[in-house]
């Protein structure tokens, strides 16, 4: 459920792909979801729980469970990275393909992660009986399903925004279509989609947690690392355990950030696709250091050297001969011929649907479950708001002093990326110290970690805000409230915007982890969809969890094209000068 | 240096090509073409912007596909871009990504050829081109002339038979444009290139004139080949010669010719209703009408010779001149641009008599200002939507015409305070209304 501005904004396929899709969309993925589930039902009974690994509340362990957590999220990431070129090649290349693959990569970014978990870690136990590489791949697909969606959207959108001129050079060289990925069409998506891996790996952080201490129904699940080290320090009521692992983690992202991603900025710096130099050059002495090894890089360079020559390679597949007859329909039947068969899949697809759906749920159900929808939506709302009204003054108060922003903007950054999940327990203890009402007091967890969305988003867009515009709003001597109405509120606007959309998006995600929380036996529920979904997880109620799933992407959707997508696109027009 | 009985290198006959609008409609970009390249032959396509010669350049280089006609390379027809045929674009279309050296490699990697191979092609292109010294520069890193010098090296090192080469210098300044158009003539004379033929694409008519033996005139909507001037100057050439001022002049009284007919066509149709305006900015009318009344033109200039004084390139400068005829502040004839006494005064005048001389000619001879007028003063409120007048042009007209034209009647009735419009409800108002109220 990352959002992002990029796929938002009424970019190309927008207006290509009308809504009646989404409906479509949504079908599909709710029926692979349920279907999933009832084939995992049916699996739950021959299911002996592997040995369970013994988590311990040392924090010695505490580096190696760190380290776990951490390859966690590097599988995750290289899976999604693979998806996203397997997924969004054929979006961008085929017509067809993209009426189907768009609408349904909308529709799964919308659906709650958790939600993928409870339906998915059956079947993956299943799946590798006896040992632990079963919740293992859970716990990655998890991670994956909060990483894939932005990435593989940012592809797509590189991919279908390709300068023609660029195109053209391509074609003329007669490049095989190898050649052209390698060549143009991931250079050329290469910055957007480093964006969108810092920006997924935030998030991921997030579900490593939640997703290494699983309970399904009946199945429980743990695995070592810093997410199960906190679920047992919740158990135990150890608020120390607790504090090491918020340490652990800080320290961790740290490292990862410093020898991750900080190379990978500053080496991505040449794909940068404007033909004038960077103002700032990003810099890591991580690269520096592997470019200024020179022993090393002789050791490298044979590998390196294979590496260029298979991606410029032709690789291409053979040409066909004349002879052989052009098999090909008018583009008009293939049409009627491709929607025909989309047609008939989703007709089958319903009808199963509601052959699962129907002895299992009733009307009763869907109303507790929009009830609560609605509950959570009202959070939401006035939880973005709050926040607004906090950080956007302080964003623009900081990000007009350029000094004390770039001090400050790393420290936003950090806060996005940091599992608020774990800070939880910390607030929940509080809670039950001082007798408060859950429903009100647990709701601000929600936001806990992506509010510093808008603050980091507002920052950036004071900073760019025009000088010139400052120096005239001075000289004309606009203060005070006129100031903020006609100078800066529409200057930060469109990243306002983009900061809002992330963070609502997470807090509807985060819902399901902080609406309902636990502290040792103490049991805080604050009613509303997220708590609802997580409830029916712990019971294993299938067509319940898909209920609450079902809703929440669609208060998602809703969202999202209702409020959203008109804002972006307002902001978009209205602060371009030409 | 070409002769008939020279191989041709591509043939184009009756080719046409038509665009489908994003509303639909479909837009005739070139029409009729029938074109003949010949070995040892540089051929110029001149024309205006929306003439659609850089649509015909990427029909000739397999890159677009034309809607009808036949396009055939050494003899066989071409449908996709073919081995021998190199393009040098006018944005240098370099990948950002790759190094000087990889970026002429990256010509070279469809061939398939053996690294060592490629790197030693490389090397000896870039040598040839004057980039020693520079491989291992990118792009971004390079100022535009030393750019291009990269996109020519990757045009050449794959050996192209053909050359396509679309408005290669416009993007650089003129002494940068002028070093590389030398350096590469020296090439193409000195036969040091593999290269048999060249198509270049120019707006620039000395430009033309410089490289090409023969160049083909492209009319504009739909782009048709309205006239071919052979250039039998022997290379190398030099601007200042009698000879190559006569050629120029020929082009400018050819252009000039077309430009007036083709006005005095269009106000025969629909009562001069639907005549195409260049969306010319009144500054830079009234800046024009200044610098034409003063010395040295002194009311009358050569088209040639004020085109570089002003540093307009040719597109720019036939708008310009087009509005000012059609407004009968001057005249075009024979190459020439003459103010007419309404011209004189206006040059001569204040900023409110301006106004009103401009408003009384924008009446007099702009068919669609008056009207706009017409229909404001009659209607109820004195408001007509913009689509009320869309429609009606573009009976006539293509959409891209139509939004230039309203472009331009907008501005120009502003000006002379017919009346306003506004961007965000698409309305016209009567200006007289505006002032009372």
């Amino acid at each position: 459920m990352e959002q992002h501005a990029e796929v938002l904004i009424g970019r190309p396929w927008h207006q290509r792909v009308p809504t009646w899709r989404d409906a479509v969309a949504t079908l599909l993925v709710l029926a692979i979801v349920m279907l999933l589930g009832s084939g995992a039902h049916q699996m739950v009974a021959p299911f002996v729980a592997a040995q369970q690994p013994r988590i311990s509340l040392s924090p010695a362990v505490l580096p190696v469970y760190a380290l776990r957590t951490t390859l966690r999220m590097l599988a995750a990431l290289v899976a999604s990275l693979i998806f996203t070129f397997i997924y969004a090649t054929p979006a961008a290349k085929s017509r067809r393909a993209e009426t189907v693959l768009i609408p349904l990569l909308d529709v799964l970014q919308s659906v709650p992660v958790l939600g993928y978990l409870s339906f998915t870690v059956v079947f993956f136990v299943s799946l590798f009986p006896g040992t632990s590489l079963g919740p293992e791949l859970a716990a990655i697909f998890a991670i994956f399903t909060a990483q894939a969606w932005n990435m593989t959207f940012s592809f797509y959108q590189s991919l279908i925004t390709i300068p023609t001129d660029l195109d053209e050079v391509s074609r003329s060289f007669r490049f095989s279509g190898w050649q052209r990925f390698w060549r143009l069409e991931v250079p050329f998506a290469m910055p957007g989609l480093i964006w969108n891996m810092m920006m997924s790996m935030s998030g991921g952080w997030f579900f490593v947690v939640a997703s290494e201490a699983i309970s399904v129904g009946n199945i429980q699940v743990t695995l070592p690392g810093i997410g199960s080290y906190v679920a047992l320090a919740i158990q135990q009521r150890d608020l120390a355990a607790v504090g090491w692992a918020i340490v652990a983690m800080t320290v961790t992202i740290l490292i990862y950030d410093q020898l991750l991603f900080r190379p990978l900025v500053a080496w991505a710096d040449k794909f940068r696709f404007e033909h004038t130099a960077a103002v700032v050059v990003p810099r890591s002495w991580v690269l520096d250091l592997f470019r200024g090894a020179s022993f090393l890089r002789l050791l490298g360079k044979p590998i390196g050297g294979a590496v260029q020559a298979t991606l410029r390679a032709r690789l291409a597949l053979p040409r066909k001969p004349r002879w052989l007859p052009v098999f090909a329909l008018p583009r008009r039947a293939a049409d009627v011929a491709w929607f025909g068969l989309l047609l008939a899949g989703l007709a089958y697809v319903g009808w199963k649907l509601m052959e699962f759906a129907e002895p299992e749920l009733s009307w009763g159900d869907v109303t507790i479950a929009v009830n609560n929808g609605v509950l959570t939506f009202l959070r939401v709302v006035i939880l973005i708001a709050l926040a607004s009204v906090v950080w956007v003054p302080i964003g623009v108060g900081v990000g007009l002093r350029p000094k004390l922003a770039e001090k400050v903007q790393p420290i936003a950054q950090f806060l996005a990326a940091f599992p608020a999940n774990l800070l939880f327990p910390v607030a929940v203890f509080l809670i039950v110290k001082f007798v408060l009402d859950p429903k009100i007091w647990l709701s601000p967890l929600m936001i806990l970690g992506t509010q510093w969305y808008i603050l980091f988003n507002v920052i950036a867009g004071a900073s760019a805000f025009p000088n010139d515009f400052r120096e005239a709003a001075a000289s004309f001597r606009i203060r005070g409230w006129h100031w903020w109405r006609q100078v800066m509120l529409p200057g930060i606007f469109p990243y306002y915007v983009t900061g809002a959309i992330t963070a609502s998006g997470g807090a509807w995600n985060a819902s399901i982890v902080s609406e309902a929380v636990s502290w040792g036996p103490t049991k805080l529920s604050g009613s509303g969809l997220g708590a609802y979904i997580a409830q029916m997880t712990e019971a294993g109620d299938y067509p319940r969890i898909a209920l609450g799933v079902a809703v929440m992407s669609v208060f998602v959707i809703t969202m999202n094209r209702l409020l959203w997508r008109p804002l972006y696109a307002f902001a978009q027009r209205r602060t371009r000068l030409d | 240096m070409a002769s008939p009985a020279n191989k041709p290198v591509i043939e184009m006959h009756k080719v046409c090509k038509v665009f489908a609008k994003p509303s639909g409609e479909p837009l005739a970009a070139l029409a009729d073409i029938e074109l003949s390249l010949r070995e040892g032959e540089i051929l110029g396509l001149l024309g205006r912007s929306g003439s659609g010669k850089s649509t015909l350049l990427r029909i000739a280089g397999g890159l677009i596909r034309p809607t009808s006609g036949e396009v055939l390379y050494r003899g066989q027809p071409l449908s996709e871009p073919a081995e021998g045929i190199a393009v040098v674009f006018q944005s240098f279309a370099l990948f950002p990504w790759l190094t000087v050296l990889e970026n002429v490699e990256a010509g070279l990697d469809a061939l398939g050829l053996a690294h060592d191979e490629a790197r030693r092609r490389a090397m000896s292109a870039i040598d040839l081109i004057g980039l020693d010294g520079f491989q291992s520069a990118y792009p971004r890193e390079l100022s535009g002339g030393m750019r291009q010098r990269v996109g020519f090296a990757r045009a050449i090192v794959i050996e192209p038979v053909l050359l396509l080469m679309d408005e290669p210098f416009s993007a650089l300044d003129v002494l940068t444009a002028e070093t590389l158009r030398t350096d590469f003539l020296d090439l193409w004379i000195e036969r040091q290139l593999p290269t048999k033929s060249v198509l270049l694409v120019t707006h620039n008519i000395e430009e033309a004139i410089m490289m090409c033996d023969r160049i083909l005139v492209l009319s504009t909507n739909p782009g048709r080949i309205a006239a071919e001037i052979p250039v039998p100057l022997a290379h190398p050439r030099n601007r200042l010669d009698t000879e190559f001022h006569n050629i120029v002049d020929e082009f400018y009284s050819i252009l000039t010719s077309r430009a007036t007919e083709s006005i005095g066509a269009q106000r025969q149709i629909h009562g001069g209703l639907a005549q195409p305006l260049p969306p010319v900015p009144i500054n830079l009318l009234a800046g024009f009408i200044e610098a034409l009344a003063s010395p040295p033109y002194q009311g009358r200039a050569e088209l040639a010779r004020i085109a570089g004084a002003l540093a307009l390139d040719i597109g720019e400068l036939f708008l310009i001149a087009e509005a000012l005829h059609i407004l009968e502040f001057a005249e075009l004839q024979e190459g020439a641009i003459k103010l007419t006494a309404a011209g004189r005064v206006f040059a001569q005048s204040g900023m409110e008599e301006r106004k009103r001389l401009f408003s009384e000619h924008l009446l007099q001879f702009v068919p669609l200002a008056a009207h706009i007028h017409h229909v404001l003063n009659e209607r109820e409120g004195h408001l007509a939507p913009r689509v009320r007048f869309e429609s009606e042009l573009e009976d006539h007209l293509n959409p891209s015409d139509t939004e230039k034209t309203l472009r331009a009647v907008i501005d120009w009735g502003r000006y002379a305070e017919l009346f306003t419009y506004d961007g965000e409800t698409r309305t016209f108002t009567a200006r007289n209304l505006v002032a009372n109220s």
